[in-house]
């Protein structure tokens, strides 16, 4: 579904160049729940805003489905870390919003509407305003709104992070739910080793800056995966314990050198 | 139904009508007190009483001169505030216009405006048209600030989601910029309303033909002190009345605004 080609990314700001991406080559397959995983500032968003077509790459291409990425496509969807929903709509209407900009008819997309409220929970809020749901809630509103497209991709980068940890298990546990149902090829950019081993079919592991792919690791435990006791804790230990290795392993970044 | 709801409706009341009148008739009070304790003559200041008396001696004649008044000052801050906000428009779609004029509109700004009414009466004449133009020059300006200030801060990771949708520049500006830009013009509004009034008493008080601040001028001529205040009570009136009608509207417009701030 997504192939990464050779892509690099440098920035170029009055304080100079910085290397966020280098020499990236990923195959991503059809229904694949992607997870990427690296320190701060190793360049997870940059490779994902490339993917989204948000902004283009320095070297190298990416293709989804076939086609090169030249600006944000309708099947590809985006979730930010911030639910980013217009506080003046309803979730409903914030729900809407791809609908409207992209000219389809609200009519033929209520039901689909209803359908996503439903399954993330929120049917009974679908009239309130953002300001009257908590985090949690707001973030699935930002979710529905991406699967509103019916995206053949799914970004996600660090979508739960601003949440509090039991918030942030509960929408993960809901996440494979909803890939497992709708199949859709998921890339999703987190700094928790616990949920890229919940959700993920396999991980990239980015090296610090500037980014180029350290390791990809296979997770074979069979779904439904749960946080807590569960009958793969060996494999899930396993699993962690190895990308702990990988990312503990990795250099430190360099401490800001003078200039 | 709980106490809490039950008791909300008399606690709003006292809340939104109770708590400011107390504070105007505690006001009034304190002016009354110092009058009496002073032994101020009404030439000097009127107790209220006075203006009152004042009003009713001329009841027929101060309403139709607030009327003249409340009419220059709507139509001079409905076509500045529609002005302001379309320029704003205007520079929010194109920097080239907004890097060419906004200097220029910022010097006329800086200019008194009081300096510019015999100017004007010389421009336009002795007519209503003179004052509304007087209205409209100090209206304008907060009313265009503000909306380019609200149109230039929609936060990025609104303009992010527009931009992974594709949204066309109409559809970013209509659907997320002027929402966004609301509560920002109803700051500008706000300041507009009261200036509003300023503007048409200054043109008033230049050319006293008509209105209220005629009566402030033909009653201070013939030392009718009572009178003045009367007429200047009327304008206090009329001030916060258009105030209060701006911040409904916005409470309607904008019930999201207040939420999202505190
Ligand atoms: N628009 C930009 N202009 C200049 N430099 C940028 C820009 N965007 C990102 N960078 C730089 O590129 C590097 C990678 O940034 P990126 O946001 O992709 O990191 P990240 O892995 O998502 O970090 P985090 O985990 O903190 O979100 C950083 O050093 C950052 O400073
Ligand atoms: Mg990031």
């Amino acid at each position: 579904m997504i192939k990464i080609a050779g892509l690099s990314r440098t920035f170029r700001g009055k304080s100079g160049t910085v290397e966020a991406l280098r020499d990236i080559n990923l195959d991503v397959a059809d229904g694949e729940f992607l997870a990427v995983i690296g320190r701060s500032g190793c360049g997870k968003s940059t490779l994902l805003r490339i993917i989204a077509g948000l902004i283009p790459p320095s070297q190298g291409e990416v293709l989804v489905a076939g086609d090169r990425v030249a600006r944000p496509r309708r099947d590809v969807a985006m979730v930010f870390q911030r639910p980013a929903l217009l506080p003046w709509r309803s979730v409903r209407e914030n729900v809407m919003l791809p609908v409207e900009i992209f000219r389809w008819q609200r009519a033929k997309h209520r039901d689909h509407v209803q359908r996503l409220l439903e399954m993330t929970g929120l049917e009974s809020f679908a009239d309130r305003l953002p300001h009257e749901l908590s985090g949690g809630m707001q973030q699935r509103v930002s979710l529905c709104r991406a699967l509103i497209q019916r995206p053949k991709v799914l970004l996600m980068d660090e979508p739960f992070s601003a949440l509090d940890a039991l918030t942030r298990e509960e929408l993960a546990v809901e996440l494979q739910r909803i890939h497992m149902e709708l199949g859709t090829t998921v890339v999703f950019v987190t700094h928790s080793i616990q949920e890229a081993v919940l959700l993920a079919d396999r991980v990239a592991v980015l090296s610090a800056r500037p980014g180029r792919l350290r390791e990809l690791v296979d997770i074979a435990i069979p779904r439904p995966r749960t946080f807590g006791h569960n009958a793969h804790m060996e494999e899930v230990a396993a699993a962690s314990a190895e990308l702990h290795q990988l990312l503990l392993g990795d250099h430190l970044p360099q401490v800001a050198t003078a200039g | 139904m709980t106490d809490k709801t039950t008791d909300a409706g008399p606690r709003r009341l006292w809340f939104n009508a109770g708590l400011p009148t107390l504070g105007v008739a505690l006001a009034l009070g304190i002016w009354w007190l110092i009058i009496i304790a002073f032994g101020i003559d009404s030439f000097w200041l009127p107790a209220p009483p006075d203006v009152l008396e004042a009003f009713q001696r001329l009841p027929g004649h101060l309403i139709e001169q607030a009327g003249v008044t409340l009419m220059t000052t709507t139509v001079g801050f409905a076509i500045g505030a529609v002005g302001g906000a379309a320029v704003a428009v205007l520079f929010a779609a194109s920097r080239t216009i907004e890097r060419m004029t906004m200097p220029l509109i910022a010097a006329v700004n800086a200019v008194p405006k009081a300096a510019l009414a015999p100017l004007l009466i010389v421009w336009i004449g002795l007519n209503t048209q003179a004052k509304i133009v007087m209205v409209v020059l100090l209206c304008f300006f907060p009313v265009l600030v503000s909306t380019m200030a609200g149109l230039t801060s929609v936060p990025n990771d609104l303009r992010e989601v527009a931009h992974s949708l594709s949204a066309s520049w109409w559809q970013t500006f209509l659907k997320i910029r002027m929402a966004w830009a609301l509560p920002q013009i109803f700051v500008g509004l706000k300041v507009a309303s009261s200036l509003a009034i300023i503007g048409a008493v200054i043109a008033e008080l230049t050319n006293p033909e008509r209105g209220l601040g005629s009566v402030v001028v033909s009653s201070s001529q013939s030392a009718d002190t009572p009178l003045a205040f009367a007429a200047l009570t009327l304008l206090a009136l009329m001030g916060a009345g258009l105030f209060y009608l701006v911040t409904a509207l916005e409470r309607l417009l904008v019930p999201w605004a207040r939420a999202i701030s505190s």
